[in-house]
């Protein structure tokens, strides 16, 4: 979990912090399940490393040809 | 540099934090908040096995009615912001395996989503789960298929229903004289059967198929404003 933090934190791509931000996500759910809350645990996996981080990448992908559309113009 | 501070930033955050950790026993019995809603003649008042369902829908359920707000808040400005689209992409194509078991996945994604708020007050799960792994399978058949336009008007209509039958059943508990919220206006049943513990299977259906709509409608915002070269 602290390595997958540390990869979300450090690494130079956006791309593999984006990917690692939702394995900390399951990594958290799994955590929680040790803790007797699987409910939490549930609503953690579902919503955090799948929804948030597909969300992550509609946005790159938008902020990435946004990027090029200016320096294709300037 | 600035990586440097950074570290130095978490370091001294983590070491401020580090009292409490360490000083963490873990608790041998319940504690007291907990010990007041874990009390056997709350089961028969209830009469739900999946006690944090029974929290969350009857005994805090104005707290669940101002988390439906919120995200009914968030999904009408995400609406409201992201307008630009249609404009048509130019894609490679999916795989066909890819797409072969998209279609095969997606009907099974949305049955257990449906079988998790339907079964809230039985296991763990609930409408919030339930929501969110149908909107996982929303998702599947979008990026299998990305050409694919959502029927909006079913999804904002499934939406608007199923908050204001939540809000009906809610105002229901008030009107007829038990507390806002309670489950027994309907007839609580056998203890663990499918058809017991009142009203909470109904309410969390509405905000299971809430929540899933919702979430759906936002990740199709996303994807339609999505253009490339």
């Amino acid at each position: 979990m602290l390595a997958m933090a540390f990869i979300a934190i450090y690494h130079k791509k956006l791309i593999v912090a984006v990917i690692a931000t939702g394995a900390l996500g399951l990594f958290a759910s799994i955590l929680y399940l040790l803790l007797a809350a699987p409910d939490v645990a549930m609503t953690e996996a579902a919503i955090g490393s799948g929804l948030t981080t597909i969300i992550f990448f509609y946005v790159l992908n938008r902020i990435r040809t946004d990027a090029k559309e200016e320096e294709n113009e300037a | 540099m600035n990586k440097l501070f950074i570290l130095i930033i978490i370091v001294a955050l983590g070491s401020m934090l580090y009292p409490l950790v360490s000083s963490f026993d873990g608790n041998s019995e319940l504690s007291s908040l907990a010990q007041f809603y874990a009390q056997p003649d709350n089961i028969s008042k209830v009469n739900s096995p999946n006690l944090v369902t029974a929290i969350v829908v009857t005994y805090r359920g104005l707290d669940t009615m101002g988390e439906v707000t919120i995200l009914f808040l968030t999904a009408a400005i995400i609406a409201f912001f992201l307008k630009k689209g249609g404009t048509t992409r130019t894609l490679r194509l999916n795989s066909e395996i890819f797409k072969t078991s998209a279609k095969l996945l997606v009907p099974i994604i949305v049955m257990l989503g449906v079988y998790i708020f339907i079964n809230g007050h039985l296991s763990p799960g609930g409408g919030f789960q339930g929501g969110a792994v149908i909107a996982s399978a929303v998702i599947l058949m979008l990026l299998a298929s990305p050409n694919t336009k959502l029927k909006h008007n079913f999804f904002e209509a499934l939406e608007s229903t199923s908050g204001l039958v939540f809000v009906g059943l809610a105002a229901l508990g008030a009107l007829l004289g038990l507390g806002y919220l309670d489950n027994a206006i309907l007839p609580l049943g056998e203890f663990g059967k499918l058809f017991s513990a009142g009203a909470i299977p109904v309410i969390y259906s509405f905000v299971g198929l809430k929540v899933g709509a919702e979430l759906s409608n936002i990740l199709n915002k996303f994807q339609s404003v999505q253009s490339d070269k």
